[in-house]
This record gives C-alpha cells, sequence and structure tokens, in this order.
C-alpha cells in the first residue's frame, strides 16, 4: 500500500539478485533471462555496441591494435568514474575533476620537467597536491555543509586558474621517458613468446584463475551459510564466458604491443574499489548516506566524517587521473581536462548511479564509461564529424538514464 | 441494501491486478449521498489501491469493474479527470509547497487570474481567507505552509479541495500524524462538512474514529469486500469492525505480561533542551526513569516536546545548549553522538520510519545492519554472510513478511517496516529501547505483533520507553505513564492509577500551573 521509491534491484548483479530466482535454484530459464536482463542489461548494451561498432567499422575496432589504444585513450576516464561513482552514491556530485586532472598535471610538469625532479618525485607532488583539492572540498561539503555541486562548481574554477599560475599560462613538454612510460609503456617480452606477448596472456590466465577461485569462494560460503545460490552448469557457464572474453582481450593485447602498464593501474583500481564499496564499512556508510542520510545520522553513521573521506578520495583519483593524462600527453597544458568531469559523470550515470544517490556501482559504472570509450572510438575510426559525435553521445546519455528510470518505475509500481 | 439511487457512488466488481498480485478482487463499495463513509482494513487490504481506482490515478481501462457517480457510469484518465466531477482526495502524505503561502497553496494549478491572465492576488487572497474561514482555521492567508502545523496543513488541504467545488471528498488516513485535539477538530470539520452537503470518504486505522463518526463503513481484507456496515443501525462496535478486517477475534488488543521491575537502567536529570534555531526551551528541566523489564510511557501533546526529548538523550541528535545528567546502569555517561549512544546501550526508533527510519531504496538486509554494521566487521571489513545471516534471523524472529531478506523495504507493508527498524536496533543489544510512535500507521494485527515483541524483550530484561499519541496503547502496555506538557514532567502516573482522562489533564497543564 505504501508508496515508494524505485527500488535498487537490478543494479547490483552478484547481490540484490531477486530471491525467487536464487531459491529455485535457477533452472527455470524465462526467470532467469528475465532477471538477468534486468540485471545485467547495462552489459548486454555494452555487447550490443561493441558488435554494432565492429560490424560498421568491418572489424577494424576489435583489431589488437585499437583495443589497444581503447585502453590508453579512455583509462584516466575511468579512474575518475570509480571516485565519481562513488561520489555520486554519497548523494553529491563533483564537477571538478576536469581541473584538478589539469592542476596535478601541471604541479608534476613543473617538478619534474622545470625543476628536473625525478620522475617519482612528480607523482609524489601530484598524489599531495589531489589529497589536497579533495581535503578542501571535503572541509567544506562536510563540515560547512555548503552542497557538493556549489563547492566543486567553485573548485572547478579556482583550480583551473591556479593551473594557469602553476604553468604562467604556457604549456611544459617533454616528460622523461620514465615518466611517459606511466601512461605509454608496455609490459612486453619478459618471458617472450612468438608473434604475440606469452606474458600478457600469463597475466590474462592469472586474472582469470583468481576470478574463478574468488567465485567458488564466495560460493561455497553462501553454501555453508544456507544461502540460495546458482545452479552449477550456470556457475560454470558464467565462469566460462568470463574466462573467455578476458582470454580473448589479453589474446588481442598479446598480439599488438603487449599489457599495458596504465591496464594494470586500473585493473587495481578497480578491484580495490569494488571491494571497498561493497565489503567495508565505509562504503556501506556511503550507500547508507546516500540512500537516506537523516536514517544514516540517527544509525550512527558518522555522516561527516564519511563525505570528508569521499571528497578526499575523488581528490586522490583526480591525481591518479592527472598522472596518467599529463604522462600520455607527455606534458602539461592549461586546458587539459577540459571537460573530463561530465565524462566521469555520464559513465556513472549509464552504468546505473541514482540521481538521488544511494544507488550505483564501481562495476557499473566502468561498464558505463567503456560504453562511451567504445563509442567515441568507434565513430572516430569510421570518421564520423566531432560535432556528430557529441551529439550521439549525449543522446546515448539521456537514453540509458530513462531506459533506467523505466525499468525502475516497472520494478518499482507498488501495490 | 441501500437502495441505488440513494446513492453518489457505486463501484461495482472492481479488479485490479498488478503483475503477480490481485491487489483488488470484486470489491463493491456503495456510498451514499451526503453521509461519512469509513474504509477499513490492514494494510495492504488494498485501501489506497481502491482509492487510487476512484481518483484516477490508475486510468480507466487499467483495471475491470465499473464505477459509477450519480447512477452514471464514469470512465477517469487522471486526477483532473476526477476532479472535474468533484472527487478530491487528500492523502496520508500531505502534497502541500511548504515555502508558497496558505492562498498559494489552496489555489495551485487554479490560479485566480485576473485580466491579461496574470495572477490577481488581491482576490487569490481574499478568497482563500474566506476558505479557511470555512474550515475554522484563523491564519492569515500570506503565511507560508511551512510554519503550520500538520494539524493546520491538514485544514489547508481541505480549504482547497473546497475551492475545488468538492461534491465527494476522500481522506486518507487524516488523523494519523494529529494529536487528539486536532483529530478532535478535524472530526468536528467532517460533521460539518457532511451537513453541508459534503460526502466524505475516510481511510482510516483508528477504530474509535470509525465508529464515533462514521455513518457505515465498508470493511476490506486481503483484496476484497468483507462487509458494509451501518453504523447508524447500531450494528458495528470496534470489536465487530477488528473481526471483519483480521478474520478472528482479537480477544486481547494488548497481550498479557507479568512486570518484573529490576534495577535502574536510565536515567535524566534535571533535562534541558533549547530549540535549535529559536530562543526557547523545548524540553525543561525534564527527570525520568527507567528499570530493566520495564515498559515506561510517555504522554504528551503534539508539541509537548516527547520526541525532542527523546532525541536529544540519543546522542544529541536534536537542539542545542543541552544541560542535564544522562545516567546509564548508575553511571553518568557523555552520549554527545549518535555514535557513542549507541555504544551506551541506547536505541532509538523514530516516528517517522520512512524519514528517519529506513533506507527505502535498500533490502532488509542492509537495514537491520545499518546500526550495528561494526559487530559485523572485523578491520572494517564486512562479513556479508554473517549479516544475512542476522537479517534471516530477524525475519524469523520478528516475523518479518517478505521473500527475502533481499526484498526491498521500500516496498513493505508499514507493520513489516516497523519490524525492519525494531530488527535494527535489537542488533545493536541495546540496554533500554526508546521507542517513538511504534505502532503508528500499522494495522491491527501487526500492532498485535510489535506489543508482543515489546513484551518479549522486556521479560530479557530490557527496559523501554514507549512514546505514543495514543493514549490507550500506554495505558495497555506500560508499567508507568509519564506526562509531558510544553516541555515539562507535569506528572509520573502507575499504570493502576491511570486513566485517559487523568492523563489528559495532566497532558494538558500549562507551564505556568506547574510547580
Amino acid at each position: 500500500m505504501t508508496s515508494t521509491r524505485p527500488s535498487s534491484v537490478g543494479k547490483r548483479p552478484t547481490e540484490s539478485a531477486p530471491a525467487a530466482a536464487l531459491h529455485a535454484g535457477t533452472s527455470d530459464p524465462r526467470t532467469l533471462i528475465m532477471n538477468n536482463l534486468r540485471q545485467s542489461g547495462i552489459f548486454v548494451a555494452l555487447v550490443v555496441i561493441v558488435a554494432l561498432f565492429a560490424f560498421l567499422t568491418d572489424g577494424l575496432s576489435l583489431s589488437p591494435g585499437n583495443i589497444t589504444n581503447i585502453v590508453l585513450q579512455y583509462s584516466y576516464i575511468l579512474v575518475l568514474a570509480i571516485g565519481m561513482v562513488i561520489v555520486i552514491i554519497g548523494g553529491h556530485i563533483d564537477l571538478s575533476v576536469g581541473s584538478v586532472v589539469a592542476l596535478t598535471g601541471a604541479v608534476s610538469a613543473v617538478v619534474v620537467i622545470r625543476q628536473g625532479q625525478p620522475w617519482w618525485v612528480g607523482v609524489l607532488a601530484a598524489l599531495v597536491v589531489g589529497l589536497a583539492v579533495g581535503a578542501w572540498h571535503g572541509f567544506w561539503v562536510a563540515y560547512v555543509g555548503i552542497p557538493a555541486f556549489i563547492v566543486t562548481l567553485a573548485g572547478m574554477l579556482l583550480f583551473r586558474g591556479l593551473t594557469l599560475r602553476v604553468l604562467d599560462n604556457i604549456s611544459l613538454s617533454p616528460f622523461p621517458a620514465e615518466y611517459n612510460r606511466i601512461a605509454a609503456g608496455f609490459l612486453n617480452g619478459l618471458i617472450g613468446g612468438d608473434g604475440y606477448d606469452a606474458f600478457t596472456l600469463l597475466i590474462g590466465g592469472i586474472a582469470v584463475a583468481g576470478y574463478v577461485v574468488s567465485c567458488f569462494r564466495t560460493r561455497s560460503a553462501r553454501v555453508r551459510y544456507q544461502q540460495p545460490v546458482e545452479s552449477f552448469a550456470l556457475f560454470v557457464a558464467r565462469m566460462a564466458l568470463v574466462g573467455a572474453v578476458v582470454m580473448w582481450f589479453a589474446w588481442q593485447l598479446a598480439h599488438a604491443r603487449g599489457l599495458p602498464i596504465v591496464l594494470i593501474i586500473l585493473a587495481a583500481l578497480v578491484l580495490v574499489y569494488g571491494l571497498l564499496t561493497r565489503r567495508t564499512v565505509f562504503g556501506r556508510q556511503v550507500y547508507a548516506i546516500g540512500g537516506n542520510l537523516s536514517a544514516a545520522m540517527l544509525s550512527g553513521v558518522k555522516v561527516r566524517t564519511v563525505n570528508f573521506w569521499i571528497f578526499v578520495n575523488m581528490g586522490f583519483l583526480s591525481a591518479v587521473a592527472g598522472i596518467i593524462f599529463s604522462s600520455r600527453s607527455n606534458g602539461a597544458q592549461p586546458a587539459a581536462g577540459n571537460m573530463f568531469e561530465l565524462d566521469a559523470i555520464a559513465a556513472a550515470f549509464i552504468g546505473g548511479a541514482a540521481v538521488t544517490g544511494g544507488v550505483g556501482t564501481v562495476v557499473g559504472a566502468m561498464v558505463g564509461g567503456l560504453i562511451m570509450a567504445v563509442m567515441s572510438n568507434g565513430m572516430q575510426l569510421m570518421g564520423v564529424d566531432q560535432s556528430l559525435q557529441s551529439v550521439v553521445k549525449g543522446l546515448v546519455l539521456l537514453v540509458a538514464v530513462a531506459f533506467d528510470v523505466y525499468n525502475k518505475r516497472r520494478a518499482g509500481a507498488s501495490r | 441494501m441501500v437502495p441505488t439511487n440513494d446513492n453518489i457512488l457505486e463501484m461495482r466488481s472492481i479488479t485490479k491486478t498488478f503483475p503477480g498480485v490481485a491487489a483488488l478482487q470484486d470489491v463493491n463499495l456503495a456510498v451514499r449521498r451526503g453521509e461519512i463513509h469509513a474504509i477499513c482494513g490492514e494494510n495492504g487490504a488494498g485501501k489506497s489501491t481502491l482509492m487510487k481506482v476512484l481518483s484516477g490515478v490508475y486510468p480507466s481501462g487499467s483495471y475491470d469493474g465499473e464505477i459509477l457517480l450519480d447512477g452514471e457510469p464514469v470512465h477517469f484518465r487522471g486526477i483532473r479527470d476526477s476532479e472535474s466531477q468533484g472527487i478530491v482526495i487528500i492523502h496520508q502524505e500531505l502534497a502541500l509547497v511548504p515555502y508558497l503561502s496558505i492562498a498559494e497553496n489552496i489555489f495551485l494549478g487554479n490560479e485566480q487570474r485576473g485580466p491579461g491572465g496574470l495572477i490577481d492576488w488581491n482576490r487569490t487572497n481574499a478568497e482563500a481567507a474566506k476558505l479557511l474561514a470555512s474550515v475554522g482555521l484563523a491564519e492569515n492567508p500570506v503565511t507560508p505552509v511551512v510554519q503550520l502545523g500538520v494539524g493546520k496543513q491538514q485544514l489547508v488541504e481541505i480549504a482547497k479541495a473546497i475551492s475545488k467545488k468538492v461534491r465527494l471528498l476522500i481522506l486518507d488516513e487524516p488523523t494519523a500524524a494529529l494529536n487528539d485535539v486536532d483529530s478532535a477538530h478535524l472530526l468536528d470539520l467532517m460533521r460539518r462538512l457532511r451537513d453541508e452537503g459534503i460526502t466524505c470518504i475516510m481511510i482510516s486505522h483508528k477504530l474509535n474514529e470509525i465508529t464515533a463518526i462514521a455513518d457505515s463503513t465498508t470493511v476490506l481484507r486481503d483484496g476484497r469486500t468483507v462487509e458494509r456496515l451501518d453504523v447508524a443501525a447500531g450494528e458495528v462496535t470496534q470489536e465487530r469492525i477488528i473481526r471483519g478486517m483480521v478474520g478472528r477475534d482479537l480477544n486481547s488488543f494488548y497481550p498479557d505480561r507479568v512486570s518484573t521491575p529490576g534495577e535502574e537502567v536510565l536515567r535524566i536529570e534535571n533535562w534541558s533542551v533549547r530549540h535549535p534555531t529559536q530562543d526557547r526551551l523545548v524540553v525543561d528541566g525534564a527527570s525520568l526513569n527507567v528499570r530493566a523489564g520495564e515498559v515506561v510511557g510517555i504522554a504528551g501533546l503534539m508539541g509537548a516536546g516527547r520526541t525532542e526529548l527523546a532525541m536529544s538523550v540519543f546522542g544529541r541528535s536534536y537542539g542545542r545548549d543541552i544541560t542535564g545528567r544522562l545516567f546509564v546502569h548508575g553511571r553518568e555517561v557523555r552520549a554527545r553522538t549518535v555514535a557513542e549512544a549507541i555504544r551506551n546501550g541506547i536505541a532509538y526508533a523514530t516516528e517517522d520510519r520512512k524519514r528517519f527510519g529506513l533506507n527505502l531504496i535498500e533490502d532488509i538486509r542492509r537495514n537491520v545492519s545499518a546500526a550495528g554494521l561494526r559487530r559485523l566487521a572485523r578491520l572494517g571489513w564486512v562479513h556479508d554472510n554473517e549479516e544475512i545471516k542476522v537479517a534471516e534471523t530477524s525475519r524469523r524472529d520478528m516475523n518479518i513478511k517478505a521473500p527475502s531478506v533481499m526484498s526491498v523495504v521500500g516496498k513493505l507493508s508499514g507493520g513489516n517496516q516497523q519490524k525492519v527498524v525494531l530488527s535494527k536496533w535489537l542488533f545493536t543489544d541495546p540496554d533500554v529501547l526508546i521507542l517513538d510512535e511504534p505502532t503508528r500507521g500499522i494495522d491491527v494485527g501487526a500492532k498485535f505483533e510489535i506489543y508482543t515483541i515489546i513484551n518479549r524483550l522486556v521479560a530479557d530484561g530490557k527496559a523501554v520507553i514507549i512514546i505514543s499519541s495514543e493514549l490507550p496503547e500506554l495505558l495497555g502496555m506500560c508499567d508507568r505513564i509519564y506526562t509531558l506538557s510544553a516541555g515539562r514532567i507535569t506528572g509520573e502516573v502507575p499504570v493502576a492509577e491511570a486513566t485517559q482522562e487523568k492523563l489528559m489533564e495532566l497532558m494538558a497543564k500549562d507551564k505556568e500551573s506547574v510547580g
């Protein structure tokens, strides 16, 4: 009888799976398809878009070289999207990340290029600046109580201005080779291989093995706690599918230039932040704050502290993205990172985060970011005009969120 | 049965299904012209769905059956259609815009235009003043609604309905958030509207109100019409209605409990709290205590400072300049934050579970663990299988009706939501539970279950403080009752000596007459 807000079912594929399917041991194919479609609509969308552009570009978009390119080109957006989805789950927004990317890159460039310090000093300097910026935002949002929209809008102007000051309005380049390797380097030929890189395949294999082991442990723990699990056949099928995709991906990379260093950084971040959001007290409290601030407060959540660290973390990840971006562009420009915040926000929302907070996943944001990446890249390969690309991306964002809202409304229709 | 031509409204064989559930099956409703008709039933019985069908929220075609207004079939495609026929529904959660004035709210969507299509503010405010007079609300029409209490806001809603030339006024739980004085005022107004020819339909949980005011009542259970009772014919007692609603007799409304109070668990002395923004004391020198195995009630009119007292004790989550001493197990504690209060064994279950108690978009599991998450965590890592186990245990012990602990809390009925709130606080293993309106807006069956749970807790040696607007509830559940008026404790009455009259008298004592 009660009116309900949109439910979060379907947002966290591995956690909120509707019980009916779980109890049934998921043998009924129809419920299975229905539930999985709703849960993994975003994955389906990614597959469709990948397939579409593979078709439109005669397979060029799936070539080893291009796949490597996508990873290199969009890694910093994905890094930002990790932080952004956490900010959005907490019920905030961060409009400043583009400027912070520019500032941290600029500081690093000044330290390394102008002052001739070693590459790692530049990295450390950028991280310190990123953390300081995050603390600045966190202070105003959490302790003064200014809405994040305003605080980070101010930050966007403020840190863009500081970037211009730090760089004296000119670009700095080039970085030394070590620094450039962060975003442009590859781990290649470490254990040989003929026409392909065996090391990349090995890492891919280790990743798949790790995934299988962790899924199996989760499954057995759930069985031990008498929790419903999917049928074993489905479990194996899922492992096989994920394994195949990862190994194909590794195969393609191995036939191009090997394992990009930036991909290792990204994978580590996704793993850590995936666990952080799902399994830690901090992560849970972020969801609680975004879901119902007052209820969280009255449940003993230290809302200010959590909000503060949400922004410190965003600052940290902005710095990581700033390092990667400056390394990739092999220098620092006053206009670097322009509009990055919008790509990161779009990734989070396409990935199923809720505008009102309390809902979203790191994995979802990564898939959302990949959807944007594959589309941009595919359109570039096809030679689509820049203006039209922007139109298409805008429409996709709108349609993705509209579809999500529609789905939730249907699922949330109450008696 | 009532002759058809006498009826302003007839709903015949209404069936409304949602995917997988039949919310209404073959429901009939007949309302005579100029009567007050009550619809009662447990949560989930289909009352609100029926009203949504009637008002066009569920458009014609999305349900089976027919609706006759003045004997003519009608097909509403939306709320505008039904309003144009003089059917206005006032929802439980009031739909007023807080920072607009009373007059602006009344004429929202129906603005009083002057020449050139511009709003004629003089006419707007003058008309609003007339409407306010007709509902007996002495407020300036330019006052922002946010400055009014809930009772007065309710009257603004009714004035708004009258401005729409209402013939059939539907009130969903109109007194749920009102104190006794405001409720009485509202019921009087409903009688007056009836005498002026406005037919009223009222959805209510409060059976004493139904028997007091309704001319007839329709009882729903599990989406079906159980019966239509004529109050005028003297057929109806509260027990009779309860039997229809739950399909069984509740031989006792309040489960029995043997009271064996032990050691004192919580004591506050000379507790004062200042309003967060205004310069006045909301709680003024209050002292009270509660012992293990004891249920203590706090009675007070709305605005007496009951919730404010409880929340200020609970980690200073309300007010400023809080003074006074707080003792837990005889030891003075400083609970300056909610987390500290929880650590000291205090739990507070809010009166507004949707706004302050639950994360409605999350599932049962996450809500149950929300306040005691650290118990499930080691070095910041949550043990999520243990969490599920905890939630499953609660679901079983509390009899939370949901397909699984992964069910989203926002979709549960009020009674089950309240059980989730209780589960959440029990998981923090408190010594004293402060329950603020623990049975507000939940149906009779669930109320009984909540009472049983409370009794189980005190039998386990917990101390319980119940804040309630329903005096029978306090009289039925408590060992001792404190009365609160204008922030001061005006009385402490053992339940054996307490009557509703006596409590009312103490609750209405004003500041000056208190010693």
